[in-house]
Order: structure tokens, then sequence, then C-alpha cells
């Protein structure tokens, strides 16, 4: 607590210290601004797609947008909940690369193939588990178990497949990179990715556990005291994140009917920037499945238009990164301002002496 | 140091006294103890390599691992002021790339630029990237770590968007300029002298300078150092600017070290520069640390890849160790924390 | 050590006259008035809720007043913030001090003004040497050179006044300084504020130890309900005097007190401990009492409570709820069993404050208001609107967030998100901290109304005409051990004020 908490004892409304009082934003209204303007952004990105190509617009290339942001979507699920509690998970990408590595290296040595899907996914829920162990059990911040766990996934999946590639993946699952699912213009991942957002939109919105990881990223502590168990929701969290990334990777292999180490590589940002786009606060506490949807949605465009006048892939994440800045910049500008104001009246303060 | 005054007056109470004097040094055996630990730990890596491949001790094997410890040191040097103030800064490693192909690029068209010119053009574009980093970070709040991962990706997509598939061509380096990057003596690199002079001087300035002891009490109890009248905004967006800066400047050593680069140089460093740094003893929650142990946490990871190479364990090692030792590094200190503040808890109750 | 008193006609180093301060709705401070003289120390008395707090923190710089002067040396001044105040010479010492573990105590009590030598580089000699020096005038022994992390808090408190004399203070305002250190520790900064005293500092000194006021203060002022209430130099008030002044009203008819006669024995305590805290305590709360836990600050109340909840594990002895022995160290079971905890820290323990009011009572509810694995959102809401029915709760719409509440019906939706698991015992920490007068006594009819219905409630109060007023049984803590066990005939000011304070070793009931 700072000595300024301390001596807080009891005022009605928590003042913030220029005296204004907030106003809470009430039902509705407060929820929808950001799906609201995400929502105008999709309409914008898929007008600005339709202008600068014909073929924008084509059931085919709907088919594409929904390809090439599928599994990123995927992962995306679970994170947002991990963003939600407070925490995060950079280790995302290295897990599906991992994965694959997997699925490529069990196949490679003759294990049949659903057999080697579930090896990879066994390893995704051990790798997730190692990064709930170290968050919760030890108390290390996130951020630098989920880096350290970033480059180890990445290195183990160096190590076992080194510089090779594995190939010949059955042909009926290495469809889902050219066909979409019978009698829709949708890529398998995409419609995978549907199926999760409903079931885990109903879960964070609409279960217990869902208010529980709201209370825990709101105030961990008051959630602790109401009986919320905050280590074994984390730890679950994040053994969760990792299965869907390996998940996440399986489909990725099977996309491009390539098993490689280096898969993925470079992901974790579009999958936090589409979290964090979504709605889902930084700090924890905040955020809706919808948005996340709709996020997904914007990204898949933009994506798509920039590669249909063949913008490398390297330049698109200049958009990605400024999206991802103004994400977090522009719901809390009122915010900002007035922290402005008030940092500029603090400047004419003098030191002491 | 000289006592200056009368000697203190008999301790009225026990309570600050010798129960806690044995916990009290605990803490400070086990702060010293981290860097003489990595230097153990290296002296330790080598011996061992040596005795299983002679060749390891040799100059050349030295000069190598002591050049390729050189760019993750000096990134680590800045990256250390950031994180000694509870930020991260993730995208050293692209602003490297951006500022060793632009200025490479110069070279290419301008090969009569003087090298004052090519250092002051890439540290330029390193301190431009810091102090964008630094003021979305102060002024506009947003915590760090979503500002340099954005950061990372968009410098990383302005450099692909300049190279364009290109490269560039080591025949457009000048000689001159080359000689710093890979010149020695006596089988020491002229760049490990220099990037040793850099990390002696921040590393002195860290000590000895006002501003700089601000960034640690930052990191060590933000809202006190609010409260003391710390400029706390200004001394982040200098440690980012500084941080920033030392990525450009690695870029120039960088290609004066390879006198190529592609749009993927410097892709990856920042993970391991961040290895580097907490193995190196620097906190990742900030206020301790110091840049020493972070350029010897990457003389530690440098020398164990390169020890794996010598003991012919392939190369492809490399990474999931620098992973496994920024877990056991941050594991390790957070055992031992718990375990000097149980002790000291202890203490103070039994004296109480 | 004598102390000249200041001449006649020099002003006072601060005052602060018919100061108002008002948050809202809640008006925290309606007359706040108090004379600060150099060379004194001065007691600022009052229950929680009298507006001591407040008031420190407009002379902290912290908030500015509404109306009213804040006067130094005589003239009018109005602090920009916190850097002025201290600028100003104000220095506030906090009950937990926060300094920089990872900063050595020299460079705590220096940071940003460190000596320096040629070149601007920072003379550690010099800097620890005059670390040295201050600690000398002191009469303290602490080594500048160590990290200030481990430091107890009775140390830490020391250098945080060593840092303010090293800001050449002139007045120390300590908020509730001795809670947290034992007796030894207690006798050493009496002897740090002499000191001060004698170098020509004044002293704020707020405290609930009527007896520590009496060791070190000259001068005492008597706040109640936002105001002033009167001053005097301190021989001339007796105890009785100044409690009476601090609560000033009929105490019979503040608490509501039905004698029920107790029913069986729902928690029984045998030998808990937990290192560190408290040791072997032992006791029995039946149905329809209500056990109150008195002592000091730092006697090991709510650490006590905390561990048979199971938010802290205790290390040794049992907890047993209706018959049944408690797993330690698990708040899940605790709450299976049919325990209830109202913590001491509303904003960071009892209530999510950025989550819907609605949301916060049903939190602890939550498998209850379940079918098919979704929460009834009809169900969530007639809860929420149950209870804050019951309660009287006064708030704009139950899906605003709890923050927008005032304390006494945030009080109100900790105790309604307990109460709506009817739980067989009740254990509260501190039921009316921080909380206007009329909730008050809300409050403590619930408390009766409860315990009529045959729960149990463990009630843990520092006020102690509350714990008189409503406990059918004391137990004192003192320093980590059950000191007593008085009945509700037996319990009275001094009775438990012997125990707390140690004087009565040895005698539990």
């Amino acid at each position: 607590m700072s000595p300024v908490d301390q001596l807080e004892q009891d005022p009605a409304v928590a003042p913030t210290p220029d005296g204004a009082v907030r106003a809470p934003r009430r039902g509705w209204g407060a929820l929808m601004r950001w799906e609201t303007v995400l929502l105008a952004l999709l309409l914008a990105s898929i007008f600005y797609g339709s202008q600068v190509s014909e073929h924008f617009l084509s059931k085919s290339n709907f088919f594409f947008i929904g390809l090439n942001v599928g599994e990123i979507a995927i992962m995306a699920l679970p994170l947002t909940l991990i963003v939600i509690t407070g925490e995060i998970d950079l280790s995302v990408a290295s897990m599906l690369g991992l994965s694959s590595t997997l699925v490529g290296l069990l196949f490679r040595e003759g294990w049949p193939i659903w057999a080697a899907v579930a090896g990879a996914l066994v390893a995704g829920l051990l790798g997730g588990m190692l990064n709930g162990v170290l968050v919760t059990r030890l108390g290390l911040p996130s951020i630098a178990v989920t880096i350290g766990t970033l480059t180890l996934f990445r290195g183990i999946a160096e190590i076992l497949l080194k510089s090779d590639s594995v190939t010949g993946f059955p042909i009926g699952l290495t469809n889902v990179g050219i066909l979409p699912v019978p009698h829709t213009q949708l890529a398998y991942s995409v419609t995978i990715f549907l199926a999760m957002a409903v079931v885990y939109g109903v879960v964070l919105h609409a279960t217990p556990i869902g208010r529980k990881v709201f209370a825990i990223g709101l105030q961990e502590e008051a959630a602790f005291f109401a009986g919320v168990r905050v280590q074994r929701v984390k730890f679950w969290l994040y053994a969760l994140s990792g299965l869907v990334c390996a998940f996440a990777g399986v489909l990725w292999t099977f996309r491009f009917a390539t098993s490689r180490y280096d898969a993925g590589t470079g992901l974790e940002l579009n999958v936090v920037a589409i979290v964090l786009l979504g709605g889902v606060s930084i700090f924890g506490g905040r955020g809706s499945i919808v948005g996340v949807v709709l996020a997904t949605a914007v990204m898949g465009c933009l994506q798509e238009a920039f590669t249909l006048i063949n913008v490398d892939p390297q330049v698109q994440n200049i958009i990605t990164g400024v999206l991802l800045l103004l994400s977090v910049l522009v719901p809390n500008l009122p915010e900002f301002v007035r922290r402005g104001r008030r940092a500029l009246a603090r400047r004419r303060q003098p030191r002491p002496t | 140091m000289t006592a200056v005054g009368p000697a203190p007056a008999p301790a009225p109470a026990p309570a600050s006294g010798a129960a806690t004097e044995a916990p009290r040094r605990m803490l400070e055996r086990v702060s010293r103890a981290r860097e003489l630990g990595i230097v153990a730990a290296i002296v330790i890596v080598f011996l061992v390599t040596t005795g299983k491949n002679s060749a390891f001790a040799h100059g050349e094997s030295v000069q190598q691992l002591l050049a390729g410890t050189c760019l993750i040191a000096l990134l680590g040097a800045g990256e250390t002021l950031v994180i000694v103030t509870r930020n991260v800064d993730l995208s050293v490693g692209s602003v490297l790339g951006l500022s060793a192909y632009v200025v490479g690029d110069l070279f290419a068209h301008h090969q009569e630029m003087p090298q004052v010119a090519a250092y002051g053009v890439g540290i330029g574009i390193g301190l431009v990237c810091g102090a964008v980093n630094g003021l979305v970070t102060t002024v506009f709040r947003v915590p760090s770590l979503v500002v340099t991962l954005a950061a990372l990706y968009v410098v990383r997509g302005i450099d692909a968007l300049i190279v364009n598939g290109k490269q560039v061509d080591p025949a457009s380096i000048p000689h001159g300029f080359q000689e710093l990057g890979s010149a020695a003596v006596f089988h020491i690199p002229w760049l490990a002298v220099f990037v040793a002079v850099i990390i002696g001087v921040i590393g002195y300035a860290m000590r000895s300078f006002r501003p700089a002891r601000d960034l640690y009490a930052i990191g060590s109890n933000p809202d006190a150092a609010a409260l003391a009248g710390i400029p706390t905004g200004r001394r982040v967006f200098t440690a980012f600017l500084i941080s920033g800066g030392l990525a450009g400047l690695g870029g120039v050593l960088f290609l004066s070290e390879f006198a190529t680069v592609a749009s993927t140089a410097g892709s990856g460093y920042e993970f391991l520069v961040i290895a580097a740094v907490v193995v190196g003893g620097v906190a990742i929650f900030g206020g301790s640390g110091t840049v020493l142990g972070a350029a010897l946490g990457a003389l530690l990871l440098n020398t164990i890849n390169q020890a794996l190479v010598a003991a012919q364990v392939s190369a492809f090692w490399n990474q999931a160790i620098a992973g496994f030792l920024l877990l056991a590094a941050i594991a390790f200190d957070r055992f031992l924390a718990l375990r000097v503040n149980r002790a000291l808890r202890s203490a103070e109750r039994g004296a109480s | 050590m004598v102390i000249e008193p200041p001449g006649e006609g020099s002003p006072p180093v601060v005052e602060m006259r018919r100061v108002t301060k008002a948050f809202g709705a809640v008006r925290a401070l309606e007359d706040g008035s108090v004379r600060l003289v150099a060379g004194e120390a001065h007691a600022l008395l009052g229950e929680n809720g009298a507006g001591k707090s407040t008031l420190v923190k407009i002379l902290a710089g912290v908030h500015p007043p509404d109306d009213g002067e804040v006067l130094v040396d005589g003239v009018p001044v109005r602090f920009a913030g916190p850097a002025a105040a201290q600028a100003a010479g104000v220095s506030i010492i906090y009950q937990e001090p926060t300094l920089f573990p990872d900063l050595t105590v020299a460079e705590n009590i220096f940071i940003g003004r460190q000596p320096l030598r040629r070149g601007r580089r920072i003379d550690e000699a010099a800097m620890n040497a005059r670390a040295v020096e201050l600690f000398t005038r002191l009469g303290v022994a602490i080594d500048p050179r160590r990290p200030a992390r481990g430091l107890s808090v009775a140390d830490q408190q020391i250098v945080e006044i060593a840092k303010a004399i090293a800001f050449r203070a002139r007045v120390f305002v300590m908020d509730e300084p001795t809670a947290a250190l034992s007796s030894a520790e207690v006798n050493r900064l009496f002897d740090v504020v002499r000191t001060l005293r004698a170098d020509g500092a004044a002293v704020l000194f707020i405290s609930h130890r009527l007896e520590e006021v009496f060791a070190i203060c000259q001068q005492v002022t008597v706040m109640r309900d936002g105001r002033f209430v009167r001053t005097d130099p301190i021989g001339d008030l007796t105890v009785d005097q100044i409690i009476r002044s601090m609560v000033g009203r009929d105490l019979s008819a503040l608490y509501p007190k039905t004698v029920t006669e107790p029913g069986e024995p729902v928690l029984e305590v045998r030998g808990l401990g937990r290192l560190g805290a408290f040791r072997d305590v032992s006791f029995t709360v039946r149905a329809g009492e209500i056990v109150a836990l008195a002592g000091l600050v730092g006697a090991g109340r709510s650490e006590v409570a905390r561990a048979i909840f199971g938010i802290d594990r205790s290390d040794a002895g049992t907890v047993t709820i209706g018959g049944r022995r408690l797993r330690p160290g698990s708040p899940q079971a605790a709450m299976a069993a049919g325990i209830g905890f109202v913590p001491e820290d509303r904003r960071q323990q009892g209530l999510v404050m950025d989550l819907a009011i609605d949301r916060n009572v049903a939190l602890a509810s939550l498998g209850r208001l379940r079918r098919f694995g979704l929460i009834r959102r009809s169900a969530e809401t007639a809860l929420a609107a149950d209870w804050a029915g019951r309660l009287r709760l006064k708030a704009g719409r139950l899906t605003d967030p709890a923050w927008t509440l005032s304390g006494g019906n945030q009080q109100k939706v900790v105790l309604g998100k307990w109460l709506a698991r009817r739980p067989a015992l009740l254990i509260i920490d501190e039921p009316t901290r921080g909380i206007d007068v009329g909730t008050k006594t809300e409050v403590h009819r619930l408390l009766d109304e409860l315990v009529s219905q045959g729960v149990a409630v463990l009630m843990i109060s520092s006020e102690l005409p509350e714990v008189l007023g409503m406990a059918d049984r004391v137990l004192v803590l003192h320093e980590g051990r059950l000191a007593a066990e008085l009945s509700r005939a037996d319990a009275d000011e001094a009775s438990i004020m012997r125990a707390a304070t140690g004087q009565n070793v040895g005698t539990a009931a």
C-alpha cells in the first residue's frame, strides 16, 4: 500500500488527487463502446480491401482471410483469459512451433498420425503446466517466465528437428490448408475458432469460473479472501493455453503440410495484438470474447488486403504494431489527458532540497 | 572509510543489533556472490571444455569467444538500465538490425563517408527509437511490455521495407571501418576493449551519479520514488533513450564485425539479451543489478554456447540453453529471496 | 532533559484552523483545528472516523482543504502537493514506512540529495558518515551500509525519521507509530521523540494507546465525528475525561444487546499457533455468542482470524467447526464448513472495488447460483437485491461498481456477501472501522440479530466501547498469546487494558 493509501480512511467516492470524481459507466453503454469502434474498424478494413483489390470481396478470398488468421485466433482465446487475470503468456508461438516439430518428428519415426498428434498435444499440456508451476507455485513474474519458455520451447524444437522439415502427411488432413469446410466458405481453422469462441464466451461471461477470472484480474487479494483458488485457476489457464497452442500447431502443420522447428516464429505479436485490440485490458480485469472475435476479423481482413497488394509480411507488422499501440492508447485517452495535465502542474513544483 | 563524530551511543535497544547481523551479512554475501558466482561458472565451463578440447583455450578461440559476447553485453548494459526501473525493452534487436542496415547502405552509396558519421547515424537511429519508446511509456503510461513489443515489430517492419530483400555488400564497407570489428591485439578483439570501456563507464556512472541512483529507487519502490520527488518520467525516458542509443551503436558495431547485413540481423537478440541480463543478476522486478553482472551473464551464455561447439555438441542447443538458464536464474533468485526473508523475519521476532 | 517552554507570542510552527473537507457526500472533516508548538509532542486522539487521518492528509499536502486555514509560522499557506508540504518542513512518518528495499539505509535517507565530491560524483563515505551522525544523534545503532530490505518496522521508522531530519523537517507527524513495535522498541522511539523535541521540532502523535500518550505528550487534542472537541495540556486531563470526550455519548444506548442463551460450541480452537504471529491460542465460540478478540494492534488478533479461516496456514494446533476438524490453509474448506470472514481491509480484501455491487455480493455464492454450469443472472440479481434490502443498502444502482459506495455501505456489501451463505460462524475484523455513526449502529444491530438466530460471531475490534458493548466474552491477546478471557460481567476498560499490556500474564480464565 502506498503511504497515501495508508492514511486513507473513508472517502465516499475514491477521489482522484485533483478532486475530480469518477462517474461510473453504466450498463451496455460502457461495454459496447470499444466493440462499436471495432465494428467500425472492420467495416473500414473491408472497404479498404475492396478498394485495393477487386478480388477482395470474392468468395474464395473469404476463405483465405479465415485461413490466414485461424491458428492465431485460436491461440488468442486462452491468452484472453490469462490476460484478464493480469498475467501474460509470450510462449504461445513457440509452443506452436514445438508442437509442429513433434508432430513431424513422431510421424517421421513411424508413429500413426493420430498418435503423433496426441503426443504433440500432451507436450503442449506439459509445457503449459511448466508455465503454470513457475508462475503460481514459484511466484515468478509471468513476463520473465514466458520469455524464458518462449526461448526454451523454440530451443527444444530446434534440437529435435534441427533444420530439417518433415512432409508427407496424409492428404485428407493436409486438405485443411486448401479446402474449406464443405458447404461453406470457411476454413477449418476458423470454424474451429468460432466454435471455441462460443464456448469461451459462455464460460467467461456466464459461468462461475468466468466470474472468478474477472475477480482475480480486478483484485486478486479480495478474490482469494472470497474463496477463489487463485493459484489453481491461473495454473489451469496456463495448462489450457499450452494445450490449445499445441493444437494450433497441429493445424498449422497440416495447413502448410510441413513441419519445421521455426514454425510460427514471431507470431506472438499477432496473438497479443488480437487480444489487446479486442479490448482486453493489459492490466487485467476487463475484456470480452466478442471483442476478440471482432479484432480477429479486422486483423484477418487487413492482412489479406495487404497480401493481395503484395506487401511483405514483415512490413505488415508495422500496421500490427501500430494497431497494438492504438488499442491500448485510445480507450484510455481521457485518463491520459487528465494525467498529462496533472503532470504539467506537478512539473512546476520545486523538488525539495 | 573514516568515521566522523563520536562513536555510536550504547544501543538502547537490541532490536536492530546483533540478532539481525547474521541475516544482514547473508544479504550482503548473496549480492556480491552473484557476480563471483558467474565468474566461477565461466571459469568452470572454460576449464571443463578445455579438458575435452584443448583448442578451446587457444588464442583464436578465446578471441572468438570475446567477440561473440560483445554485442549482447553492449545491449545488455542498456537493457539493465531499463529493467532496473521495472520496465523492459523488447525492441533492442530490431533497432540494432535497422541501424546496421542503414549505415551499411549509406556506406554502399557514399564510400567516403567518415567513420564518425557512420557512428553518428547509427546511434542517432537508436536514440530516436529509444525516445519514442520512452515517450509512449512515460507520457502515455502504456506498459513498456506492450510499447516495446509493438516497437519490436514496427521497427523490424520498417527495416524490411528499407531492405526490400537486398543485402549489404561487404565490399562496399571501407576497410578502416571494419578494423574495429575484426582486428585484435594479443587475441583480445578491439571490439571487446571498446565495449568493455563503455560498460565500465556506464557501470561507474550507475554507482556514482544521482540520476542513476534514482533509477534504482524507481524500480525498488515506484510510489516512494514519486513521493520523494524523483522525476520518474524523465529518468525512465532517459533509460529508454540510452537503451535505444546503445542498440543503435550495436548496429554499427555489427556492421563493423560482420560487414554484411540482411533484414534478419539482430532478430531474436532481445530475448538473448534479457536472458543474459537476468542470469547476470539484474532483478526482473527492478531495483537491483549491475551492468557488469549483465555483461558477465552475456559472457557466461556465450561461453556455454562456444563450449558446446567445441565439445562437438551441436549449436542447435543454444536457444534451449539460454531459455533454461533464464528460468533457472529467476527461480534461483526467487528461492534465495524467500530464504533470506524468512531468516530476517525470524531473527526480527527473536530480537523483539 | 529539560525543555524550555516556547516563548510567549511566538507563533506555533503549524496551525490548522477550522479546516473542513468533504469527499463527495461524506463530510470527513467539519472543524479540524490543532496548534503544533516547537519543542512539544502533541497527541491527536479520536475514534476511527473522527477525522484524524483526513486532517493529517491535509497537513501533508495530499488534499487541499475545502475551507479553513493552514498556517506555517503564522502565515497562511496552501500546499500544492506533498512535495510542497515537505519543503515547508512537514514530515509524515507512516505506520508502515515505505523505503527502497534495494538501496542502502544511507541512500534511503539521502536519495536525490546525496553529498557530492568533485565532478558531481556521489561521495559514499561522506554519505555514510552523515548517516552515522544522524543515528548517533538519535541514539540508535543502524548500519547505514546495509540494504533497507529486511529492516524491522521499528528500524524503518527510525530511518524515516532520520530522513526527515536530513530534510530539515520541523514538524514530525507520527501516525500510530507504536502499532507494530515491541515495548523495547517503543521506549527507543520515545527517546527519539524526546531528542526531536529538544532540537525544537514539533511532534504530532496519533495513537490509540492512552498510556503512551501520557508518557510522551505535553498537549492533547481530541476529535470526534470530524470536529475538534477540546485541547488541553496533558496534566489537566484524566483518562476518563479523555475517553468521554472521544466517545461523547451514552454508551449503553449505542449497543443494542439482547441476551441470548448460547448453544452448542460451533468453533473450537486448540493450541493454534503460527510462527512469528501467535502461539498456543485456545478458545471456544458457541452458537448465539459474540466473542471479541481484543488487544493492542500487533497483538496477533487478525492473524488468529486469518489462520482460522485459512488465509494463512497455521503451524500448530487444530480448528474444529461443528465437531469436524478443519483443514488448515484453505479458505474454501473453511467456507464449506460454514465460516464467513469479513476482513479488516475492506478495499483490498473485502471487496473487488471495480466490480459491480451485485457481483460482489454473489462472489462467494457462485456455486449456488449455478444451473447446468451456467450462472442464472436472474438469481444473481435477486440475491443482491434481497440482501441490499435487508441491509438497507444505499446505492445508486446495484450494477454500479463498489467504489461508488460510502464506507458504511461497502461494509454492508461485504456482510451481504457472507450472510448470503448463511454461515454458522461469522468472523468479522473491525466491523465498524471507517464507518459513519449511523451505519455503525445498523451493523451492531445486525450482529445482534445474527446471534439471536443462532450464528456464532467472532469479532475483532480495537474500539473498546464496541467490545464492551457487544461481546458476551472478551479474549485479550498480548504479543501473540492469550492473556485473559473475561466474561461480560468482568470485562471493563481497565481489565482489558491490563491484559492487553501484559500486566496480568498467566491469568487466562
